[in-house]
């Protein structure tokens, strides 16, 4: 092997060797929510959430589809909650399909997106600006 | 013409691109008569639909260009003709299987990968039977890898690695925890578009040096200096998606500190080449070259925009917005598009060297790509603006309500996407036309 490939052989593998730790540290560390493991009837309103494609419309955490609204903090705000929740799953309000879900699925998503809020704000109205361009979130630790 | 295999993955990477903007014009048009289509093809089976049709284009067409670079341009021997073919097939069945999954709503996946996550399978043992003819093809017929090998190497490399990550979220160890679980989601999906980012700009490169008739664009400290960058890139700069989410600080440090200075590197690479390219040159690849000064201006346009939101300060307040929308859509389309169009133009001069690049439908078509590009972008940023003011500055306004306000927006973005879409049909149908004769005589 070239001494110019043995260079580049060698910084690739620097590169890797510290994504590997990289990944370690992300796949690993805490983050800045209550560390509460999701129940068994919100692991199911993921379920119904993955498999009727609500990130398609909706966002969490500003993250998903812009023809509905962010659903972080749906179930703490003022006037909403879960039988606001509820009222809008079989409806069918605007572009929204009509969906059935019976009373236990609509409560598992209650479940789900009640766990969401729980982690933290969205949007955080409450951060702190730094004159560096950086911002402090608030969270919910 | 003896392997016709690359021109299938660009055969169905046109026809994916096609389909790809039905299902883009049938979402937009939700946006303004949120009733249409919402009964049978609700938005939320179309977005899945369009993500996957254009993700198809963008993969079958890299993956299509770089065979055809080394079979027929290169003239290497492939380590392996059958495993071609059945990589084609793979992707092919895999391809229909993902659109059935999707028209029956067996939708198990997520944003970006929403089929059902054993579909994935059969995607990793197509790019790792790329990886491994790629790899033993190189190994003892090229000595002194110029970049885009490297680049093309690294993609095929990655890709596997990040489309395994996106799928940890099977295991209840990331399933059950939401804030890391959407980290890595995140994570994963920042750094497969970085790694078909390494696809495409190296195909940029390998067409700037056949342009040219010189490979000293692709070698040099320079050159191999920005690779290096963009693989730093791809590796840690994805956390300018998930600022906003409350995950460790140090994790969005990293990502400020090194985020889109990708961007920096390949409009370095263009301008250098540009700048020594000699008219014979242009006008020999005239449409290539045309597609790719194209991709020069909008990574320019997104070079601002990417710089502006990777600083957290900015990013709080474009975050969740439809400003992240014209950033994909200008990477997407003005980015990696034109580059891949430019690659099917110079396939076809190749191959047919007597296709007429001047005809009517390629050159209005090209203008009007150019001009509706940049409304549907600048709309999108307007969009996001607005939304934007709603969410910080703005009390007491519902949601419909801001989006009630957004109608002549949302008309605009419908108007000048169809007008994308109609430049597309007129640069792809002659293009597709023209393979198709071929591959059939």
């Amino acid at each position: 092997m070239s001494s110019k490939r043995q260079k580049k052989v060698l910084i690739i593998s620097v590169l890797i060797t510290l994504l590997c730790v990289y990944n370690i540290l992300v796949y690993t560390s805490n983050n800045c929510e209550k560390p509460v493991k999701l129940s068994l009837e919100a692991l199911h309103g993921q379920k119904l959430w993955q498999n009727n494609n609500c990130w398609s419309c909706h966002q969490i955490y500003g993250l998903g589809g812009y023809l509905g609204p962010d659903l972080t903090n749906v179930h703490s705000s003022p006037n909403k909650g879960a039988n606001y929740i509820k009222a809008f799953l079989n409806s069918g309000i605007k572009s929204m399909p009509k969906f059935n879900f019976s009373e236990e699925e609509k409560n598992a998503i209650v479940a789900y997106l009640k766990h969401i809020d729980s982690t933290g704000y969205y949007p955080n109205y409450d951060a702190d600006f730094s004159f560096t361009g950086w911002v402090n979130l608030k969270t919910k630790k | 013409m003896k392997n016709k295999s690359p021109l299938l993955f660009v055969i169905f990477a046109l026809i994916s691109l096609l389909l790809g903007i039905v299902f883009g014009l049938l979402s937009s048009v939700q946006y303004i008569i949120p009733e249409f289509l919402k009964e049978t093809l609700p938005f939320s089976k179309l977005r899945p639909f369009h993500v996957t049709s254009v993700v198809s284009w963008i993969v079958l067409s890299a993956t299509g260009s770089i065979y055809f670079y080394l079979i027929h341009i290169e003239k290497l021997n492939f380590f392996s003709k059958k495993l071609i073919k059945t990589h084609f097939f793979i992707f092919l069945c895999t391809g229909i299987a993902i659109y059935a999954s999707l028209l029956l709503g067996k939708m198990e996946g997520r944003e970006y990968l929403a089929y059902t996550p054993i579909l994935t399978i059969p995607i990793l043992i197509g790019w790792l039977l790329f990886g491994v003819n790629y790899f033993k093809t190189l190994k003892n017929q090229v000595s002194n890898w110029p970049v885009y090998y490297w680049m093309w190497g690294t993609g095929i490399t990655f890709m596997i690695y990040h489309l395994s990550e996106a799928n940890l979220w099977l295991f209840p160890y990331f399933k059950n925890h939401i804030v890391r679980d959407v980290t890595v989601q995140w994570k994963s999906y920042g750094s497969f578009v970085g790694s078909w980012n390494m696809l495409v700009y190296g195909i940029a490169i390998y067409l700037m040096s056949k342009i040219k008739n010189d490979n000293s664009v692709a070698r040099g400290k320079t050159v191999f200096f920005f690779y290096f960058l963009g693989l730093a890139n791809l590796m840690f700069g994805w956390a300018h998606h998930t600022y906003l989410i409350p995950m460790q600080p140090w994790i969005r440090y990293v990502a400020y500190a090194i985020s889109m200075t990708e961007w920096i590197i390949l409009l370095n690479i263009i301008y250098g080449w540009k700048k020594s390219l000699t008219k014979e040159n242009r006008e020999n690849y005239c449409m290539a070259y045309r597609f790719l000064m194209t991709s020069d201006f909008w990574i320019f346009l997104n070079l601002i925009l990417a710089l502006l939101f990777s600083i957290p300060a900015i990013n709080f307040f474009t975050h969740g917005t439809h400003i992240t929308v014209a950033h994909s859509m200008g990477t997407t389309i003005g980015i990696n598009t034109t580059i891949l169009l430019a690659s099917v133009f110079f396939i076809v001069s190749k191959i047919k060297p007597s296709f007429n690049i001047n005809q009517f439908a390629i050159k209005k078509g090209h203008l009007l790509f150019r001009v509706s590009l940049f409304l549907f972008w600048c709309s999108l940023l307007i969009a996001g603006i607005k939304k934007s003011h709603w969410m910080y500055f703005s009390e007491n306004i519902l949601f419909s309500e801001m989006q009630d306000s957004l109608y002549a927006v949302y008309i605009s973005i419908f108007v000048f996407g169809f007008g994308l879409a109609i430049s597309i049909v007129m640069i792809s149908f002659p293009l597709l036309k023209t393979l198709i004769k071929v591959l059939k005589s």
